[in-house]
């Protein structure tokens, strides 16, 4: 094998770069299928002034029809002491595949977020929020 | 503790995206916070929510403390005739809680 082959067989493994897939709550619902980067936008303040109410958007890249839509939305804070923070079940019923909603972050951190798509599929995207008072200090 | 507010438009034409937004009443207290005497706070989020268009689900969202206290969740819907939207939620005290709205389909 050539080594320029080597690294493009190595992208067509194509990993998320954003969390682990083998990470035990990850495991949880891909049950070790790929997680791929793409299709799926999270959508969060660069900078918080405090984790107890910061603004989320996810929305997904999919046409809603029955034969292509999204499942279910994950969504994982890195940092939070309850690393699962929601998940979504939409279906072919939903015309856009979008929600928001308003999470509590402990601490400047990574916000992961996963689409489970009708065929299977997996796909992550994440963000990166500077905060300035975390959330759950308060007699921690 | 079933006091929500939902947001919809007053009427939508059929076909139509519709956005909900709806905003619940709750601590979704994490568990971690102490009281003033210094006695922890038990935890009591609401965990379960279901969103139903006549009848039928539409939405459904399982929560944790990791969303911020009133919970807020905006989501779309496809109008299809006038008919009520009811949302039902649970949290960890076993306490179930309910909202309705009408959405008027021209």
């Amino acid at each position: 094998m050539k080594r320029r082959e080597f690294i493009g067989s190595l992208t067509a493994l194509a990993v998320s770069p954003h969390i682990s897939t083998t990470d035990p709550l990850v495991y949880s619902f891909t049950k070790g299928r790929p997680v791929r980067p793409g299709r799926i936008k999270l959508e969060m303040p660069a900078l918080a002034e405090n984790g107890h109410s910061v603004a989320m958007t996810v929305r997904v890249d999919s046409p809603m029809t029955p034969s292509d839509h999204v499942r279910a939305v994950h969504l994982i804070a890195e940092k939070n002491p309850v690393r699962d923070m929601a998940v979504f079940y939409l279906g072919a019923h939903c015309p856009r595949a979008e929600v928001s909603s308003r999470i509590r972050l402990n601490g400047s951190q990574q916000v992961v977020a996963i689409a489970e798509l009708s065929d299977g599929s997996f796909w992550s995207d994440a963000a990166y929020v500077e905060v300035r008072e975390a959330a759950c200090t308060d007699g921690g | 503790m079933a006091l929500a507010r939902i947001d919809l438009p007053q009427e939508a034409r059929r076909g139509e995206l519709v956005e909900v937004r709806i905003v619940i009443q709750h601590p979704m207290e994490t568990g971690f916070r102490r009281a003033p005497q210094g006695e922890r706070v038990p935890r009591n989020a609401i965990h379960s929510l279901v969103c139903r268009y006549r009848g039928i689900e539409v939405f459904r969202a399982t929560l944790s403390t990791g969303i911020a206290a009133n919970p807020f969740l905006r989501f779309f819907l496809r109008a299809t005739q006038s008919g009520d939207l009811d949302f039902w939620w649970l949290d960890d005290d076993e306490v179930q809680g309910s909202a309705k709205a009408r959405l008027n389909v021209t």
